[in-house]
């Protein structure tokens, strides 16, 4: 049973990218948005993936979408917080009515607007369990982590899974000075991303 | 105004392979000719705001998507449309339903709005108001495209 307590364990957010982005390399795109798309560069940058910032709250998951259903054969991972998720909960049954099975969601879970300084999110005080909404919505795996060690020994097997996929990790605030970190300049990396496609 | 299969052979002709929409009662009857024709592929949203960055990661995926929704979904869909419009600068086209468009005296601010907010978001737009103006969709596409701009199609509607 997975424990949505205040108290319940959560790990550095940098650290759960970090596996992602051992994983998740050639044939992978990544679109990351709101804070993830100011860590994720810090850690690795590469012409597949697409830090979408300015973005649209809750339009990452439907663009990783569109980048899916366009390229089949291409595994797309998108990244999102949970208040960018509430945004747009029913992009989950978009996702699961597409047909499109080459998507894995990552929802970091911190319970906060983390980027504006860190306000509460509706769900603050609300157990939501976000894998669950998500198998509800037809997703054919969903997982749920908390402790870091688990996600590093679990997440390649993950995966591995039929799609689509989501993911919740639970996740302590970011390092103040990583969200502060540039995203690459949009029209750079929209060309990147567009010439490593047609690769 | 359009029927299904008229609809869904213009849209092959233009070499649309995805229409991402919300349907209404007009566009809804649609449907059938959409998702049967085959090269083109109907992706159903359930809110239009999810429609402007789907079409955005068809297009950086290589396909040629066409959004399509009433007036009433394009108002709540708009900074979804800014973003990928004005901050992505994708060329998304999309025809767009004007709820009663096509009763005369009709006071709808699902109607009256919809000029003003398209000339506010500095869009280029092409109405259809009467069969005869049908072909004015497939002409503004091609232009929008040879432009690389955005473009949208103001189809008139009756009372839904």
């Amino acid at each position: 049973m997975t424990d949505f307590s205040a108290n319940s364990p959560a790990m550095p957010v940098v650290d759960a990218l970090q596996v992602l982005v051992g994983l998740c390399g050639e044939g992978w795109s990544v679109v990351t948005n709101q804070g993830s798309a100011r860590i994720w560069p810090a850690l690795s940058r590469r012409p597949g993936d697409f830090h979408y910032n300015p973005s649209t709250m809750g339009g990452a998951i439907p663009l990783a979408l569109g980048l899916a259903l366009a390229q089949p054969r291409r595994n797309v991972l998108a990244v999102t917080g949970d208040g960018s998720l509430l945004m747009s909960l029913g992009s989950l049954v978009t996702v699961a009515g597409s047909g499109g099975t080459n998507l894995t969601v990552v929802v970091l879970d911190n319970r906060l607007y983390e980027v504006t300084g860190g306000q509460r999110t509706a769900a603050t005080g609300v157990a939501v369990d976000y894998a669950a909404l998500a198998q509800a919505a037809g997703f054919a795996s969903v997982a749920n982590f908390g402790e870091l060690a688990a996600w590093q020994r679990d997440a390649a097997r993950f995966l591995r899974e039929p799609g689509p996929k989501l993911v919740r990790l639970a996740v302590l605030p970011a390092p103040r000075e990583l969200l502060r970190s540039s995203t690459p300049p949009l029209a750079e990396q929209l060309a990147d991303l567009q010439q490593a496609l047609r690769a | 105004m359009f029927t299904g299969p008229e609809i869904a052979s213009t849209l092959i002709e233009l070499g649309i392979t995805h229409v991402v929409w919300i349907p209404d009662t007009t566009l809804g009857p649609w449907e059938t000719a959409l998702d049967s024709t085959p090269g083109l592929c109907l992706v159903r949203v359930c809110r239009e705001g999810e429609a402007w960055p789907l079409a955005a990661g068809l297009h950086l995926g290589g396909k040629a998507p066409l959004v399509v929704m009433q007036t009433t979904g394009l108002f709540e869909s708009g900074d979804a449309l800014r973003n990928v419009l004005y901050d992505l600068k994708l060329p998304i086209y999309s025809l767009i339903g004007v709820r009663n468009g096509l009763v005369a005296g009709s006071r709808d601010t699902a109607k009256t709005f919809a000029e003003p907010i398209l000339a506010a978001w500095g869009l280029d737009w092409v109405r259809i108001d009467s069969p005869a103006d049908k072909p004015k969709l497939a002409e503004h596409v091609r232009r929008c495209r040879a432009e690389g701009k955005a473009g949208v199609a103001l189809m008139a509607e009756g009372a839904p």
